[in-house]
């Protein structure tokens, strides 16, 4: 059976890019500088859609455990932590396991379109088990899209290989394009039969990594780039890192946080190297962003995460459950194809009525940050409730979405917790730091006290917006902010501290 | 001669693949040499393959005991931060 859409059959001419007129400026979507053959294939991705995220599901399945370099900011008792967040364990299963795990899970949940290989270690360095899995898979659910991810090492040696099976995505991590800085984020690979520390083995690495993406490109995979935002080993060097592989044809870049706890007994965790603050964070994909996509909604999946980007349903897919289903994949595709149409049309739409700029705001007002507890685009979480908060910049010329900042439910820390005279309120504290930079934040409901902490660190609380549209709930919000004449530069205004 | 795998591993196959002797198998709660198949790669490479892609310290060791890959050795973690955080061992 044939899905036209959402096909992952690769366009015959490759190169035939440009950018058409229509994919220009206009369309709202963080997509639409790319060429159309490409948009058409990433539109409904959930990893790299920010509109189709909210729609549509991907899935990992953990077969590939074995890894051939080390990461200073990863320790192998866990997932590979370029694609996952570090410290999770994924539930490691054999090929055959995970055709079963995932045609269980494409039966039950019809929105998901997307597999991943991601680990727990490097798939490329696990290439029987990894092609194994995608070969079964492209035979029996074909109306599945496949994506793999890799350090890159192994990469130009698969390239074929991965052209063969249909894999249209693929990821690849690559931290640096200088020896020098990879010497201190990598110590050291394993390379024709030996291990290979240092620079050199970087360089190699590095040259590796490289030439897997010029060779993909040039067949026509899309390449996404994920780079871990070092600081002070390599947040200058990104940039560079940026444009090379733009140049090179990768579609997408996504700078990511380094996540560095003790706890997790990585080096840099181990070393106390630090972690980018939110705001180093935004500003560097700001300043990588020029005219490439940068992807601002990734949540670091872990990697046998299942279900929309953000949420894990993977608890009710265990072996032991699926064990027991009973799938019929035949008249589950049809199905699938009946959700995925009425989705794409849903999209179609959204995409068809370009947002006409928002009325009523004095020209030169500045942009403002607003962080939104959110939930299914609406403004539908209680401020002590809240995952994660959603970073939206509402400016004249319309809103957007920035990124998402992950908040602290409970201790994550070893001894730091309940330490000396600290308060049981320093969280709410830490949350409150979290938000650095926005000055509303919306939600559905707010409790006195956080109301008057956030108060004090210059942020205004806003829970007059509860279910409605965030989108809608920021443009009004900065319309009321700018008809107060804040927004103006401070000589032509009351400005108000 | 033989290596050997010890309490350190993490079970992560890396070793499983690259063995030129399939001398190394799953077992529980970690993986293990087969004495009687491992060569220590003789013939076949200039370094034990499974020492030299194994990422965690202190997993593997020759018939003395002594680690192919000690402490620290990897990561370039200083001694005291790992005894710090219980990562350092004399003895296998
Ligand atoms: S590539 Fe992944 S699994 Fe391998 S060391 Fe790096 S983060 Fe860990
Ligand atoms: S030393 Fe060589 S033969 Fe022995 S287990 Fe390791 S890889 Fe296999
Ligand atoms: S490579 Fe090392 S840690 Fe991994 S399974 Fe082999 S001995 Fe254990």
């Amino acid at each position: 059976m044939e899905l036209p859409v959402i096909s992952n059959a690769a366009p015959k001419e490759a190169s035939g890019g440009g950018c058409s007129s229509s994919g220009c400026g206009t369309a709202p979507d963080a997509l639409s500088h790319l060429p159309d053959h490409i948009r058409a294939k990433v539109q409904d991705h959930p990893c790299y859609s920010e509109e189709a995220h909210h729609y549509f599901a991907r899935m990992h399945v953990a077969v590939a455990p074995a890894c051939n370099i080390q990461c200073n900011y990863c320790n192998r008792k866990y997932d590979c932590s370029n694609e996952s967040r570090p410290g999770v364990v994924s539930e490691l299963l054999t090929p055959d396991q995970a055709i079963k795990k995932v045609l269980a899970v494409a039966a039950e949940i019809p929105q998901m379109t997307v597999l991943g290989i991601a680990g727990p270690g490097d798939p490329l360095a696990n290439p029987a088990r990894t092609f194994e899995t995608f070969e079964q898979l492209s035979e029996k659910a074909p109306d599945i899209k496949l994506c793999v991810s890799t350090n890159g090492l192994s990469l130009p040696q698969y390239v074929d290989e991965i052209a063969k099976h249909n894999i249209d995505h693929v990821t690849i991590t690559i931290n640096c394009v200088d020896p020098e800085v990879g010497a201190k984020i990598y110590p050291w690979i394993y390379w024709n039969n030996k291990r290979i520390f240092g620079i050199e083995g970087a360089k190699i690495l590095i040259e590796q990594q490289q030439k897997g993406l010029e060779m993909l490109t040039s067949r026509g995979i899309l390449v996404k780039v994920n780079s871990v935002l070092i600081p002070g080993v390599n947040d200058e060097h990104l940039k560079e890192v940026s444009k090379i592989v733009k140049a090179k044809g990768a579609f997408l870049h996504n700078v990511m946080p380094l996540i560095a706890e003790p706890e997790h007994g990585t080096y840099y965790g181990i070393m106390e190297q630090p972690e980018p603050t939110p705001e180093q964070l935004q500003d560097l994909q700001d300043a990588c962003a020029g005219d490439m996509a940068m992807m601002r909604h990734c949540r670091q999946c872990r990697a046998d995460a299942v279900g929309l980007v953000g949420e894990d349903r993977g608890d009710e897919f265990t072996m032991d459950k699926i064990d027991v289903m009973d799938v019929d994949y035949e008249a589950a595709m049809v199905r699938r194809k009946e959700v995925h149409d009425s989705i794409i049309e849903k999209l179609e739409a959204q995409r068809g009525h370009t947002k006409p700029k928002p009325q009523g705001i004095p020209e030169g007002s500045r942009p403002v940050l607003m962080a939104v507890a959110g939930k299914n685009g609406l403004v539908a979480e209680h401020f002590g409730h809240a995952k994660e908060f959603l970073i939206y910049e509402a400016s004249p010329d319309g809103v957007r979405f920035i990124s998402h900042r992950k908040t602290e439910l409970y201790c994550g820390g070893m001894d730091s917790c309940g330490e000396g005279d600290e308060e049981p309120d320093s969280l709410l504290d830490r949350n409150i730091k979290v938000l650095e930079g926005c000055e509303v934040v919306l939600c559905s409901k707010i409790g006195f006290e956080p109301w008057g902490k956030l108060e004090a660190a210059g942020i205004a609380p806003n829970g007059e917006h509860a279910m409605e549209p965030i989108e809608e709930a920021v443009m009004t919000v900065y319309k009321e902010i700018a008809a107060t004449g804040r927004l103006l530069p401070s000589t032509d205004s009351l400005k108000v501290a | 001669m033989a290596l050997q795998i010890t309490q350190s591993c993490v079970n992560c196959w890396a070793c499983v693949d690259v063995c030129p002797n399939d001398a190394i198998y799953a077992d529980k709660p970690h993986f293990l040499i087969d004495d009687m198949k491992c060569t220590e790669c003789l013939g076949d490479h200039a370094t034990p393959q499974c020492a030299a892609i194994c990422p965690i310290e202190m997993a593997i060791v020759d018939e003395l005991g002594e680690f192919l890959n000690p402490p620290g050795s990897l990561t370039g973690i200083p001694i005291e931060k790992l005894k710090e955080f219980g990562l350092y061992r004399e003895v296998a």
